[in-house]
This record gives C-alpha cells, sequence and structure tokens, in this order.
C-alpha cells in the first residue's frame, strides 16, 4: 500500500474571510478530521465568505468530497458563500455535476412511524385483498375448467406431458424415502405401547391404517408443495418478471389455460397414484420394523394387513390426495402469476406458495377427517 | 505521458472447445475511453467478462498495470479488481435492497468508514447521477434509465480507478443516452477514471471513444484497432466500415454527422 501523508484542516480567519487550508491524501483509508470545530467556526458572528487553499492538497476521492458537500450544503442554509473556485478542476467539475440536477420535489420519501394498531389495519386489509385474490383466481381456474371441457382451452399437450413427468416419476425417489421413514417411525412409536399387552401384531393394523387414511397422502402432499408448488411459483413468477406471460397474452393465449391448466391437471392426475405408491412404501417400512425386530412373520403382517385396511380406507387416502393436488397447484400457480417483477418477489412468491400450500392441506385435512368421523367412515 | 492501464496479451477465449475469439492483443491507455464493438455475437461481452475477472482465459492473461490477473493468487486477484467498477447492461441492482443499501454494499465490505460518513458517500454519489433524493426506493420502482444511473453509482462506489461498461445506452432514448456518454465523459474527467465500454451504439462510439478494438465474429480474432474517428476515415477493412456506417460501404464525406443522417434516411 502507498503510504499516504496525514490529512488535516487549518483555518485562518481574515476579516469576515475563512481561509481553510487543505493538507495531505484525504482518501477512504485516511483519518479524516473532524469538520466539526470549522462548522462552529463557521456560524461564528463575521464570517461571510469560506475560501480554500489546496496547494497542500494531496490525493483525494469520495471522502473530501462529501466533506465539501457538506461544507457547502451548511453554508448555504446561513448564508455564507462558499467559494469553489480555487479548487482543483476535477472537484469543481464534480461539484457541478453534484448540483447539476436538483433533487426532485417530493422524490425524497418522509421516514415514517407505523404504530402497532396502524400494522394490525394494514395487516386486516391485506387479508382482505388475499382472500378477495384467492377467490378471483379459483373463479378464473374454473372458467379454464369450463373451456377445457368444452374443448376450446388452448394449451400444449407437450406441456402437460412434460408437467407429469416432472411431478410423477421424478418425484418417486423422495417419496419413496420420506414414506418408508414414516412408515417405519409409526411402526416403532405403536409397538412400543403394543409391545407392554404382547399384542405386536397390531403394528400392522396400526400402520396399514394410519398410512391409507391419513399420512401416505399427508406426506406425499406436503412432499409435492415443497417440491412442486415451489417450482410452479418460481418458473411462473421468472415468466412474469421476463415479460413472457405478457407475451403470451398478446400472442392470443389465457395463461390461466396455458400455463396454469396442465399443470394443474398433471398435479390432479398424479397425486392419487403418489398417494398409492407412498403408502405401500410406508406398509414397507412398517414391515421392515415389524418382521425385523418384533418377530412377527412377514406372511402374518402382510395377512394381518390385508384384513384391516378395507378399499374404502385406500379410498378415503387417495381422495384426500386428489384435494391436496388441487390445493398445492392452486397456491403455487397462484403465488406464481401474482409474482412481482424482480428476484426477490420471486423468493417471496415461492416461499409464500409453500407456506399457503401447506395451510391448505392441513386445513383440507383436518376438515375431510371431520367429515369422514361424522359420516361414520 | 501516456501511462498503460490494461494490457491483454495474447488471449484466446473459448467455451469449452467452442473458440470466441483467439490472439487478442491490445493496450488501454489511462484516461482512455476505450470501446470494444464488433456484431451481435461476436463475443464482446464475454471480453469483458475475462477483463474483470469472471472468466478465465483459456490462453494469454490480462494485465492491470504490470500486475498478471489470472497469474495471481486469489487475493492477489481481489485487490486487483477492488480497483475496478461494473456496470452491467441492466443495471444489476440487488433487487431486495433500496438505491442507498446497493450502494452502500461494498463500501461497508471494503472500508471501515461510519454508517454516518457512508450515507454521505451514497447520498453523494447519487447526486452525481443525477438521482438526488432517491436513496429510499427500490430499484423496481424506478425507470430502466435510473436503474442504469444508480448501477453506476454503485460502480462508482469504491471511486474505481478503471469503470467498466456493457452496453451502457441500450434500452435508453437517445437524449437519455447522450446524457449518459456526457456523463461518462465528464466522470472520466473530473475523477481521471480509465473507461472501457462494450457497445455497438454508433453515436457513443464516434462522440466518446478515443480508442477501440473491433471483433469479428467470422475470423474469431480483433480486426482492428485505434480511434473509432480514424477508424473511420483510414480503414480499409469492409467489415470494419460497414459496421461503422452502419451498412454503407461508401466511406462518408465529411464527418460522423453524416453517417447518423443517412443512416436515417436510408431507413
Amino acid at each position: 500500500m502507498i503510504n499516504n501523508t496525514p490529512c488535516e484542516l487549518k483555518t485562518s480567519h481574515k476579516q469576515d474571510t475563512l481561509e481553510v487550508t487543505l493538507v495531505g491524501d484525504w482518501v477512504l483509508d485516511a483519518d479524516i478530521p473532524s469538520l466539526e470545530p470549522l462548522l462552529t467556526q463557521m456560524t461564528q458572528a463575521g464570517i461571510k465568505r469560506v475560501v480554500f487553499s489546496t496547494k497542500t492538497l494531496g490525493c483525494w476521492d469520495s471522502l473530501l468530497m462529501t466533506d465539501l458537500i457538506h461544507l457547502i450544503d451548511q453554508g448555504a442554509q446561513q448564508a455564507i458563500n462558499v467559494d469553489t473556485t480555487t479548487l482543483p478542476e476535477g472537484i469543481q467539475g464534480l461539484l457541478s455535476l453534484v448540483y447539476a440536477v436538483p433533487e426532485r420535489v417530493g422524490a425524497r420519501r418522509p421516514v415514517t412511524k407505523i404504530a402497532c394498531i396502524e400494522s394490525l389495519g394494514h395487516g386486516a386489509l391485506h387479508f382482505v385483498k388475499e382472500t378477495h385474490d384467492l377467490i378471483v383466481f379459483i373463479g378464473e381456474t374454473a372458467l379454464s375448467v369450463v373451456a377445457l371441457t368444452r374443448g376450446k382451452a388452448r394449451f400444449r399437450w407437450l406441456d402437460l406431458w412434460m408437467n407429469i413427468q416432472d411431478c410423477g416419476p421424478s418425484a418417486l425417489p423422495i417419496i419413496t424415502l420420506i414414506s418408508l421413514l414414516v412408515g417405519l417411525i409409526l411402526a416403532f412409536v405403536g409397538a412400543i405401547q403394543l409391545a407392554l399387552f404382547g399384542a405386536q401384531i397390531y403394528i400392522a393394523n396400526l400402520v396399514g391404517l394410519g398410512m391409507s387414511r391419513e399420512m401416505g397422502g399427508l406426506m406425499a402432499a406436503i412432499i409435492m408443495s415443497g417440491r412442486t408448488g415451489a417450482a410452479y411459483a418460481a418458473q411462473l413468477g421468472t415468466m412474469q418478471v421476463n415479460s413472457e406471460i405478457d407475451a403470451l397474452k398478446t400472442m392470443g393465449f389465457q395463461p390461466m389455460e396455458f400455463l396454469v391448466l396442465p399443470r394443474m391437471i398433471a398435479l390432479i392426475l398424479v397425486m392419487p397414484l403418489l398417494c398409492l405408491y407412498a403408502d405401500m412404501m410406508g406398509i414397507v417400512g412398517g414391515a421392515m420394523v415389524t418382521v425385523g425386530f418384533f418377530d412377527v412373520s412377514l406372511l402374518e403382517y402382510l395377512h394381518r394387513t390385508a384384513e384391516s385396511v378395507h378399499l374404502m380406507d385406500l379410498m378415503i387416502g387417495i381422495t384426500k390426495c386428489a384435494v391436496f393436488g388441487v390445493l398445492i397447484a392452486l397456491s403455487g400457480c397462484m403465488r406464481g402469476m401474482q409474482c412481482g417483477r424482480s428476484a426477490s418477489a420471486v423468493g417471496e412468491a415461492a416461499t409464500s406458495a409453500v407456506v399457503t400450500g401447506i395451510v391448505f392441506i392441513v386445513m383440507a385435512d383436518s376438515l375431510m377427517t371431520l367429515m369422514c368421523n361424522r359420516l361414520g367412515i | 505521458m501516456t501511462e498503460t492501464c490494461l494490457t491483454v496479451k495474447n488471449m484466446t477465449m473459448s467455451y469449452g472447445h467452442f473458440i470466441i475469439q483467439r490472439d487478442l492483443d491490445f493496450t488501454i491507455n489511462r484516461g482512455d475511453i476505450f470501446i470494444i464493438m464488433g456484431g451481435s455475437g461476436c463475443g464482446k461481452s464475454t471480453l469483458l467478462m475475462h477483463l474483470i475477472g469472471l472468466q478465465n482465459p483459456t490462453r494469454g492473461d490480462v494485465f492491470y498495470g504490470e500486475e498478471s490477473l489470472w497469474d495471481a493468487d486469489a487475493s492477489t486477484r481481489k485487490r486487483i479488481l477492488k480497483r475496478t467498477g461494473v456496470l452491467f447492461q441492466s443495471g444489476a441492482l440487488l433487487s431486495s435492497m433500496t438505491l442507498a443499501e446497493n450502494i452502500a454494499l461494498p463500501i461497508v465490505e471494503h472500508t471501515k468508514l461510519g454508517a454516518k460518513r457512508i450515507r454521505q458517500i451514497v447520498s453523494y454519489k447519487l447526486a452525481l447521477v443525477g438521482l438526488a433524493g432517491f436513496e429510499d426506493y427500490y430499484p423496481s420502482e424506478i425507470s430502466g434509465g435510473m436503474q442504469k444511473r444508480a448501477g453506476l453509482a454503485r460502480a462508482m462506489a469504491l471511486d474505481p480507478e478503471i469503470l467498466f461498461f456493457d452496453e451502457p445506452s441500450a434500452g435508453l432514448d437517445p437524449i437519455s443516452a447522450k446524457l449518459l456518454d456526457d456523463l461518462i465523459l465528464s466522470l472520466r474527467d473530473n475523477l481521471g477514471a480509465t473507461v472501457v465500454m462494450v457497445t455497438h451504439e454508433l453515436a457513443s462510439i464516434f462522440a466518446i471513444g478515443t480508442n477501440s478494438v473491433f471483433l469479428d465474429a467470422e475470423t474469431k480474432t480483433m480486426i482492428a484497432r485505434g480511434a473509432p474517428k480514424k477508424l473511420l476515415t483510414e480503414s480499409t477493412d469492409s467489415k470494419v466500415l460497414r459496421f461503422l456506417t452502419r451498412g454503407e460501404t461508401e466511406r462518408p464525406e465529411h464527418n460522423t454527422l453524416n453517417i447518423s443522417r443517412a443512416g436515417i434516411t436510408h431507413e
């Protein structure tokens, strides 16, 4: 590094003129003397003019510029003439650039403090708007579904297949892992209690019913919400940022039909299959624990499972999962289409797609479980 | 008097086996406004990426003064690149931060200045590019031209010795483009910085360029260098002439002004 000569500020006083001598290198790394003494000197009675002497000034950069601007602004407030004509040409040029464009009136934003109650109100209004947007989005989706059934919806079938590929087979590895582990956990949790009564064989009932009625679908839905819902929001959001959605509109396509429908159909078709697959994997996981640790033969376990799990249980799980599919696609696509036009907005869209998706899933699940309970199925 | 600021020696750039440009050799002097020009897809922006340390050359090297950029270790490279500022094509402001935070980011990272001083510097930089008072705006709330100027303010945050511009006037109306050119010119004059600019905006090239290099996509190398105005009058290469005259192969009689006029009436 180059050694800079330390900078100093010397002042001398002649009648109504304050002469400021700048010494040394005024650069970002240097120790800069405080401007305060100079500013207090300026406020003393009688000073009408400030001039600079720069014979001893070495290098300079933004640091000196900010100090000079500060001085000039202070001078302007106190009607003191700050004479910049003796400064180096470069500084004068920059100063004229700084003052070339006056600050636009009303551009600066006042710092506003929002009271607690006010932010609560904002939150409530925001919630109302969100709900309204959701209803509008559901309505638009419904209209495009109507168009689809009348054979008028326009989208590329290739997109549908690509989406099915993406949210079906490509998701199998993670679904396998998670469902297997959930089945395993269910079996362990149940086994500890059931073993107290020597009733280990009922682990099969617990895992079979638990997975098929509830956990298989729920886990598949939560995985798909994080995996596919977020991806939908990010894809559509980025398309929004790149004006691709506007481009589609100008070419006469309805984004709701062209982009949202194939994604939604793909998820609704695939989710029940994923649910069945997750059920199966969960039962495999349960079998691994029961057969491996609790002295029950595989045949016994499977027989027990077949006896306890009825077609109705599987159908309930699958129906729930199809509903979750709609909700995941809805929240992912909605957040994507609502996305703002910046990188951070895409991030927010993906986050809120997952959050909304999971909230919807859990709410819908509770509701449906309650309904099944009341109806006795 | 002329001091060498940046030298490219025998450089070849490629993506895998696909060669973009080979055997590039040129020198940029201190205080130059150096134009990198050429048709679309000839590797202008790629060359810029190599100069600012984002992509390393397949062969050859870039020298800042006497120091090699690509032979150096990571910390030296970081120190060299701290002396440069880059304005990307669309401003590349971080959308999650206000303009003030964007500009303060490199200052906070590389200096030990206090918060008040940083705020002063940020206001000063914004005032320099004509955006006084816009500290608390997010990039998405201002126009494209303003984003570009804010990007310039960020590029200048650390008082760089060399400023790189990627298509500064792309997407700006002619008047804003002219104002930006003037701004670049007066910043160069007053800060004593060197400017390296990728552009194919003929008006800017002739208005402010003092030196240039012309990249050709077919032969994959540079086919001309020198002051743009001089190239226009002296170059014998038909490709360079076609580029500089917007496809009119005839060399214009008088000055650059006629070219743009000829171009307009021609269309």
